[in-house]
C-alpha cells in the first residue's frame, strides 16, 4: 500500500514536472510544396465551413487552401505571431484605416484586381492615395434586436402607459424608454425577467457596449464636423473629443442597466454568451447585438424565440431627429494580402477570393453557409442570405427615408482606447464611478491613445 | 578514459546546448534588441534606442501600479505559502494516520493548469460574492485576495512536499539528544528542525518568490486587470502593452526586460540571503 501511494506520488510529481514545461499552442505549419495559400480566419464560429470549402477548392483547381482560425479575440496576437513565420498567411485581415495603419508593410496593392472592381461601393475598401489595401468581404448591421411575441403580448395589455400599438412605432428614445420601464413594471404579467438581456461587462466581453455602443455618440459628433463627409475620417483626423453626446449614451446605458435581468452589481461576470441564451430562451425581450448573432440565437438548446418575431430596431438614444436613424451598417472585415509572399502565391489568394465571390459554387456558400451580406455586385437579388436577422439588415437600410449610421469606431484610436471605455463603464455599474469621471476617461484616453 | 570523456564532451553537450540555445539564449538577446525598436512582426524592426524605456514609465502610471500590486501580492503569498506548507509538512511528519493519502490530497492542486484554476476559481468566489450583489470585478481588494487565496492553494502542497523531504532527513538522533538534554518541543524546532531544513527553505522560497513574481495565466484568468486594470500584475501588464496599443509592442519589449532583470536580482537576492544561513549538514 505504502508503496502504491509513494509511486502515485512519484508521478503526480512527474506529470506536473511536465505541465510546468507548458506547449506553446502551434499553428498550422503548412510545407511548400506546389501553389499553397495560407489564409488566416478571424471568425471561429465560421470555421469548419471555410474548411469545407477550401477542400472543394482544392479539388477544383488543386490549390491547396490551408485555413487557419485564430481563437475568439485573438487574432491580432495570432497574426503577429504567423506573420513572422517562414510559411506567413497569404491571406488576413485588417479591421480598417486604424488596422491598416499597423500592417501597411505587409498589404498589397489590390486597385488593380477583379475582386476590387465587384466592390458595389468602392468607397467602402480601405485605400491610401492610389491604393487599395484592404477589401471589405461582408456588411453587418448592429441594432436592438427584439422579440416581436414579447413585444405584441406586450401592446396587447390594457393597462399598458404607452399609446401605441407595436415595437415598430418605436422612433426615439422617449418611447423606448417609456416602452422599456412600463415593460418592468408589468414583467411578470409579461412572463420575462427584464427587459433587456444582461450588459456583459466581463473583460473581453465588452466590445457590445465600449465598441458598438460607443459608435454612436463619436459618429453623432463627427458627423457635426462639417470639414470632412465621412464620420471615420473626421474621427481619423480627430486628436482630441469632446463626447459631446455622452449623455444620450449615458441614457441608454442607464436604461440598459436598470431594466436588466441581471443586477448592477453583478453585471462583471457576464459574457455575450449569457445575454444571447437568455435572449433566446424568452428570458427578456431585448439584447443589443448584430446580425451575425442570429446563429447564436437558434444554437441555444431550448431556444423558444422564432425566426419570424425576431426583428430589429435602430439604437436611440435621444438625439434630435432620430426618427430617421437606421441600424449601424458597416464592416469591419477587411481582406487584405500579405505582400511579403511570392507572386504567385499573392495571385493564387487572390484567384481564391475571386473565386469564392464571383464563382456559383463560391457564391452559394457564401449566402448559404458564411451568411454573408457580401457588398459585391456579383451577388444578384436573389442571392441574398436568408436569416432573418440578416434579412432584417436588408430591410433596414432599403428603407427610405431612413439613414444608416456608419460604423465610425473603425476610427477610434487603439483596443486600449475600447478598454479603458469598458472598464470605466464596469465600474460605472457598479458603483465605483461617477458618470462624470467616465466621460472624462472616454476623453482623455481618446487623446493619450491618439497621441501614440 | 578522461581524455575519451573529453573527446566525446561537447556531442554529448551538443543537445542540450542547442536546445538552450533556441529556446532561451537566442530569444533572450532577440528581445533585448527589440526593446531598443519600434515593430510589428520581430523580423522587422526599427531601431528607437530608449525611448520604449521613457514610455514604459512616462505614459502612464499603469506599469508603476502593476509593480506596486505585484510586490504586494508576492510579499503577501510567500509569507502565507511557507507558512502553510511548513505547518503542514511538520504535522503529517509527526505520525498522525494516513499522513501518504493526504500528502497526495494537498499536492493535486498543483497539477492542475493556472488557466483552468483561475476559471474555477472564478466561479467559486463569485458564487459566494453573489450574495452580496457583488463579482471579482467590484473591488480590487477581492481580486487580490482571490489570487492570494488561488496561489496558496495551488503552491502549498508542493512546497509541502519539499519541507517534508527536508524534515525526514533529520538524523533522529538529533532530535532524540536535543531531547535529552531537555529541550522543549519550540526550542527543537527552533535550533534544530529549522536550520537542518534550511536548504529546503532556500529552494521554497525562491519557488515562490519566482512564481508569484511572474504569474500570469492565474491573474489573466481570475480577474484579467479588472476593475480597470488595478489588479494587473506585471506580466500581464507587459501582455496588454504588447497587443492592446498599435505600435506599442516595442515599450512592451522594454517593459519585459526591465521585468526579466528584476527577476533576476531579486531571486539571486534572496538565494545569497537564505544560503548564508544555511549549515553543513
Amino acid at each position: 500500500m505504502k508503496k502504491l501511494v509513494a509511486l502515485l506520488l512519484v508521478m503526480v510529481m512527474a506529470i506536473s514536472m511536465a505541465a510546468c514545461g507548458g506547449t506553446p499552442a502551434g499553428g498550422n505549419g503548412g510545407k511548400a510544396s506546389g501553389t499553397e495559400i495560407y489564409f488566416l480566419n478571424f471568425k471561429p464560429e465560421i470555421a469548419e465551413v471555410y474548411t469545407k470549402i477550401a477542400a472543394d477548392y482544392e479539388a477544383e483547381t488543386g490549390v491547396k487552401v490551408n485555413v487557419v482560425t485564430a481563437a475568439s479575440g485573438t487574432y491580432e496576437t495570432t497574426l503577429k505571431a504567423e506573420i513572422a513565420k517562414a510559411e506567413p498567411p497569404t491571406i488576413f485581415q485588417i479591421n480598417g484605416p486604424v488596422g491598416f495603419q499597423s500592417w501597411k508593410d505587409y498589404c498589397l496593392d489590390l486597385s488593380g484586381t477583379k475582386l476590387y472592381g465587384y466592390l458595389s461601393d468602392k468607397s467602402l475598401a480601405v485605400s491610401e492615395g492610389k491604393g487599395v489595401y484592404g477589401i471589405p468581404y461582408v456588411v453587418e448591421g448592429y441594432g436592438i434586436i427584439y422579440n416581436n411575441a414579447i413585444m405584441e403580448k406586450y401592446f396587447a395589455l390594457s393597462d399598458k402607459a404607452v399609446s401605441i400599438n407595436s415595437a415598430s412605432e418605436i422612433k426615439n428614445f422617449a418611447t423606448l424608454k417609456a416602452v422599456v420601464e412600463d415593460m418592468t413594471a408589468k414583467k411578470d404579467q409579461l412572463g420575462i425577467q427584464g427587459v433587456f438581456a444582461s450588459t456583459s461587462l466581463n473583460q473581453g466581453e465588452q466590445w457590445r457596449w465600449q465598441t458598438h455602443l460607443a459608435n454612436l455618440p463619436l459618429y453623432y459628433e463627427f458627423k457635426d464636423n462639417t470639414a470632412f463627409d465621412n464620420t471615420v475620417l473626421a474621427g481619423l483626423d480627430a486628436k482630441e473629443i469632446t463626447f459631446k453626446y455622452g449623455s444620450n449614451y449615458r441614457n441608454i446605458f442607464d436604461l440598459y442597466i436598470n431594466n436588466s435581468i441581471t443586477a448592477k452589481g453583478l453585471l462583471g461576470s457576464k459574457s455575450v454568451n449569457d445575454s444571447m441564451a437568455e435572449f433566446a430562451l424568452g428570458q427578456v425581450a431585448m439584447v443589443q447585438n448584430g446580425n451575425w448573432a442570429w446563429s447564436q440565437i437558434a444554437g441555444v438548446e431550448g431556444n423558444t424565440v422564432k425566426a419570424e418575431d425576431i426583428k430589429f430596431m435602430p439604437i436611440y438614444t435621444g438625439v434630435a431627429g432620430e426618427e430617421n436613424q437606421g441600424l449601424c451598417v458597416g464592416t469591419e472585415n477587411y481582406f487584405a494580402i500579405n505582400s511579403k509572399v511570392s507572386k504567385e502565391k499573392q495571385d493564387a489568394s487572390i484567384a481564391f477570393l475571386e473565386w469564392l465571390f464571383s464563382s456559383e459554387k463560391g457564391k452559394s456558400y457564401v449566402t448559404k453557409d458564411l451568411g454573408f451580406i457580401a457588398p459585391f455586385t456579383t451577388f444578384t437579388d436573389d442571392e441574398k442570405p436568408s436569416d432573418p436577422l440578416a434579412k432584417e439588415v436588408l430591410a433596414w437600410m432599403e428603407k427610405s427615408g431612413v439613414t444608416s449610421v456608419a460604423w465610425t469606431f473603425a476610427a477610434f484610436p487603439s483596443e486600449d482606447f475600447k478598454n479603458y471605455f469598458g472598464d470605466a463603464l464596469l465600474e460605472y455599474a457598479q458603483g465605483g464611478k461617477s458618470w462624470e469621471e467616465v466621460e472624462t476617461v472616454v476623453k482623455d484616453s481618446w487623446k493619450s491613445e491618439k497621441a501614440k | 578514459m578522461q581524455e575519451s570523456y573529453k573527446k566525446y564532451f561537447f556531442l554529448f553537450a551538443l543537445p542540450t546546448v542547442l536546445a538552450f540555445l533556441i529556446a532561451f539564449v537566442i530569444p533572450f538577446f532577440m528581445g533585448i534588441y527589440l526593446s531598443f525598436t519600434e515593430f510589428t512582426t520581430v523580423i522587422d524592426a526599427r531601431w528607437v534606442g530608449f525611448s520604449n524605456y521613457i514610455k514604459a514609465f512616462s505614459a502612464n502610471n499603469e506599469f508603476v501600479n502593476a509593480l506596486w500590486f505585484t510586490v504586494k501580492f508576492t510579499v503577501v503569498s510567500v509569507i502565507s505559502i511557507n507558512l502553510l506548507a511548513f505547518t503542514l509538512a511538520s504535522i503529517l511528519t509527526s505520525g498522525i494516520k494516513a499522513t501518504n493519502i493526504f500528502r497526495t490530497v494537498f499536492f493535486m492542486p498543483n497539477l492542475i493548469g493556472g488557466i483552468v484554476l483561475g476559471y474555477i476559481w472564478q466561479i467559486i468566489i463569485n458564487g459566494f460574492l453573489y450574495k452580496m450583489e457583488a463579482t471579482l470585478t467590484t473591488d480590487p481588494r477581492y481580486g487580490f485576495w482571490g489570487l492570494v487565496l488561488l496561489m496558496n492553494w495551488q503552491l502549498i502542497g508542493y512546497m509541502m512536499i519539499i519541507y517534508i523531504a527536508g524534515i525526514q532527513s533529520i538524523p533522529v538522533e538529533l532530535i532524540d539528544s536535543a531531547c535529552v538534554d531537555g529541550a522543549t518541543p519550540l526550542q527543537v524546532l527552533r535550533h534544530v528542525t529549522i536550520p537542518v531544513v534550511m536548504p529546503s527553505f532556500t529552494i521554497c522560497l525562491f519557488l515562490t518568490l519566482t512564481n508569484s513574481f511572474r504569474l500570469f495565466d492565474q491573474n489573466l484568468a481570475l480577474t484579467a486587470g479588472a476593475p480597470s486594470r488595478k489588479t494587473a500584475m506585471l506580466a500581464l501588464d507587459i501582455y496588454n502593452t504588447f497587443y492592446g496599443k498599435t505600435n506599442w509592442e516595442g515599450v512592451g519589449q522594454a517593459k519585459a526586460v526591465i521585468f526579466s532583470i528584476l527577476v533576476a536580482v531579486i531571486a539571486a537576492g534572496q538565494l545569497f540571503l537564505t544560503r548564508s544561513k544555511e549549515v553543513e549538514g
